[in-house]
């Protein structure tokens, strides 16, 4: 097996604040379950991508593979790279080689996969520390995981990985305070600052929707390059389909919480079945002028529901244009399509 | 009764901008936000404006409303709306003018209705202060509307948090169409917005520029829906605008070297070839790089781009474009 992610149905519900009266009269706790039974598996070297509209779960399933979330429940296995895995007690190893991200770890095993699992934030504004210079921004991971003899090692390191996303002369960039830098720039900062420990997967949650047009390739190709030189794994987490095409092997698509479809991406884009990915791939708006004389079909109707409130049965049948009865009693199956692609849509199922 | 504004070599353009100029006088300098900007637009046709952010585009579609923020000022050139300059109005007179004959559709529809108020409040005023009507005339219309954007009458009753993120936008739209003006300035109307709805008020404007029939400007960041409803495109750079011509040529036949870069950097849905970008930043919009404002980013700047700046050369019928690569000397 070469996966180096095994998510199996792992769930994230977030209680609701109960009020006075639901708490006395025993109601039970209600959830927003923002992530509620997602099963996909992330190959070694791979960019798999996670895409969805806002509040799909996306970004929160992003989070818990960092743990910058508990899991609720499930199982997500991670195989960490071999120098990390060799420091593990062999009582947190699962299967040989993989670490159960939902079970509890002590701080030392946290520390150790912290080290090999990093994030990029999408929001290159808000996710560095304006008192900090970038240098002291680059050298904190490297202090708090005790990474580099001395400091002339460490800064050795920082000034390397501003060279690799190509700040240079990095000896001016370190000196530089975040709000001395374009949003490009700044969204170089955070890609460094995931690298500078050598992790093997990084999670990108919309590394680029922040930024121009005209810089986001430059971002992209940075992030292809360094994922060849470095031998990385990507979940790159994208509301821009056309940016899922580009960049990723395989895409999941989610709606409230699930996984709708998922396969490799020139399948899914070109011969999308269920209808949610049907529709959001048919709304990508295209730069060719003649589009301007044609509407758009769009078949499904109303907008993404709270996740407080998930319809029962197919989560999507509300808005969707094909919906049958068992649609509105039973979760779909999952089926596959073909080899590697599979649809969780009664239209599929055969019974 | 627009004593002041009153221009008497009317042109047969609706509106028509000459050398405007937008500055914003800022304690660390003056920020040229828009630095001599001319485009004329006929009744019915859509313009989309393009270009980074801190371009301008913005600051050109608050411009022709006379909305610019304060320390922004217009510094010179004129806009000339059906007839009117606008820049020389009184503010009692503009705000005649605004909405009754150019409104806007909002960045940002989450934050740009009022929360305390219903959407059949918001929606009756312009119609109340406008034209005179009771309230009770005011909310037929207003529901009147409402049904052209997609919404029922029952919107009218609600607040604008009971509503989602596409309705709001959609009450926008009706709230800029509500007195028929002839010219509907959109600025990002779709930002904020997952691409589901994105393309369903897409589609919502395609289907009012066919109905309405008013000329409209779209503003956005995303070449990609400037396809969808312009007739025209226009390329913003720094304050100035680089490029203007029909959409099908500017798409298919882009002259200025910051457009070809920016159709070169836009990833498809399919189609594989490899996208590029525009290496560098935007200037700073104090003190812009002499001559040409995009040289030190253009991959054929030449001698003449770093001292003049580039004239406004015509390479197809319709089709201007600012550069040097165009002139012939």
């Amino acid at each position: 097996m070469s996966s180096k992610l095994i998510m199996e149905k792992v769930f994230k519900y977030f209680p609701l604040r109960r009020s006075l009266v639901e708490i006395l009269t025993f109601r039970p706790p209600r959830y927003v379950r923002a992530v509620d039974g997602v099963s996909f598996t992330v190959d070694e070297g791979e960019i798999f991508c996670l895409a969805g509209e806002s509040g799909c779960g996306k970004t929160t399933t992003g989070r818990l593979i960092v743990r910058l979330l508990e899991f609720t429940g499930g199982r997500a296995l991670y195989r960490p790279r071999k120098e990390i895995l060799s420091e593990i007690p062999p009582q947190y190893i699962v299967e040989k080689e993989y670490v159960d991200l939902t079970a509890k770890l002590p701080r030392q095993v946290d520390k150790l996969l912290r080290r090999d699992v990093q994030i990029v934030f999408q929001d290159p504004y808000g996710s560095l520390n304006p008192r900090m210079r970038i240098y002291d921004i680059l050298k904190e991971p490297l202090d708090i995981h005790g990474v580099g003899a001395s400091e002339d090692e460490k800064r050795e390191k920082v000034f390397k990985a501003l060279e690799e996303v190509k700040l240079t002369p990095p000896e001016e960039f370190a000196e530089r305070y975040p709000h001395m830098l374009s949003g490009g720039q700044r969204q170089r900062i955070g890609i460094a600052r995931a690298l500078i420990l050598e992790p093997s997967l990084v999670v990108a949650d919309e590394p680029v929707s922040m930024l121009d047009v005209s810089v986001r390739a430059e971002i992209l190709q940075l992030m292809m390059d360094l994922k060849a030189t470095r031998n990385l794994t990507y979940v790159f987490i994208t509301h821009d389909l056309a940016v899922a095409a580009y960049i990723c092997n395989r895409i999941g698509i989610m709606y409230l919480g699930t996984i709708v479809e998922k396969g490799p991406i020139d399948l899914i884009v070109n011969n999308p079945q269920h209808p949610y990915a049907k529709a959001l791939i048919a709304a990508v708006p295209e730069p060719d002028p003649r589009n301007r004389f044609k509407i758009r079909e769009v078949p499904i109707k109303g907008e993404i529901p709270s996740a407080a409130n998930i319809p029962p049965g197919c989560r999507f049948h509300p808005r969707c244009p094909y919906a049958m009865d068992i649609c509105k009693k039973e979760p779909p199956p999952e089926i596959e399509i073909e080899k590697g692609h599979t649809v969780s849509c009664w239209l599929y199922a055969k019974r | 009764m627009y004593k002041n504004g009153k221009v008497w070599n009317v042109s047969s353009a609706l509106l028509n901008v000459n050398d405007l100029r937008i500055y914003y006088y800022t304690l660390t300098g003056v920020v040229r936000g828009v630095d001599g900007v001319s485009f004329q637009l006929q009744d019915g046709e859509v313009l989309g404006i393009a270009g980074e952010s801190g371009c301008g585009k913005s600051t050109l579609g608050y411009g022709l409303l006379g909305l610019i923020p304060p320390p922004g000022r217009i510094a010179g050139g004129s806009v000339v709306l059906d007839g009117i300059d606008i820049t020389k109005l009184k503010p009692a007179e503009l705000r005649k003018v605004r909405w009754a004959k150019v409104s806007m559709v909002f960045q940002g529809a989450m934050n740009a209705l009022n929360p305390v108020y219903t959407v059949g409040h918001q929606l009756a005023e312009p119609l109340v202060i406008h034209k005179g009507m009771s309230v009770k005339e005011a909310l037929e219309v207003a529901g009147e509307m409402l049904k052209r954007v997609g919404l029922g009458p029952e919107v009218l009753g609600r607040y604008p948090h009971e509503l989602s993120g596409g309705m709001k936008q959609r009450v926008m739209i009706a709230m800029a169409l509500l007195l028929k003006p002839r010219l509907v300035i959109a600025d990002e109307p779709t930002t904020a917005l997952d691409v589901v709805i994105q393309a369903q008020i897409m589609n919502l404007f395609k289907e009012i520029k066919q109905r309405e029939r008013n000329a409209m400007i779209f503003i956005t960041h995303d070449l990609s829906l400037i396809a969808e409803v312009a007739d025209k495109t226009a390329i913003m750079y720094a304050g100035k605008m680089v490029e203007l011509g029909p959409s099908d040529n500017v798409f298919n036949n882009p002259a200025h070297p910051y457009t070809q870069g920016l159709l070169r950097s836009i990833p498809r849905l399919r189609g594989k070839e490899k996208i590029t970008w525009i290496p560098g930043v935007p200037p700073d919009l104090r003190a812009p790089p002499p001559g040409c404002r995009f040289h030190p980013r253009c991959p054929y700047a030449m001698d003449v781009c770093r001292s003049e700046e580039p004239p406004t050369v015509e390479v197809e019928k319709g089709h201007t474009v600012s550069c040097w690569l165009y002139a012939k000397r």
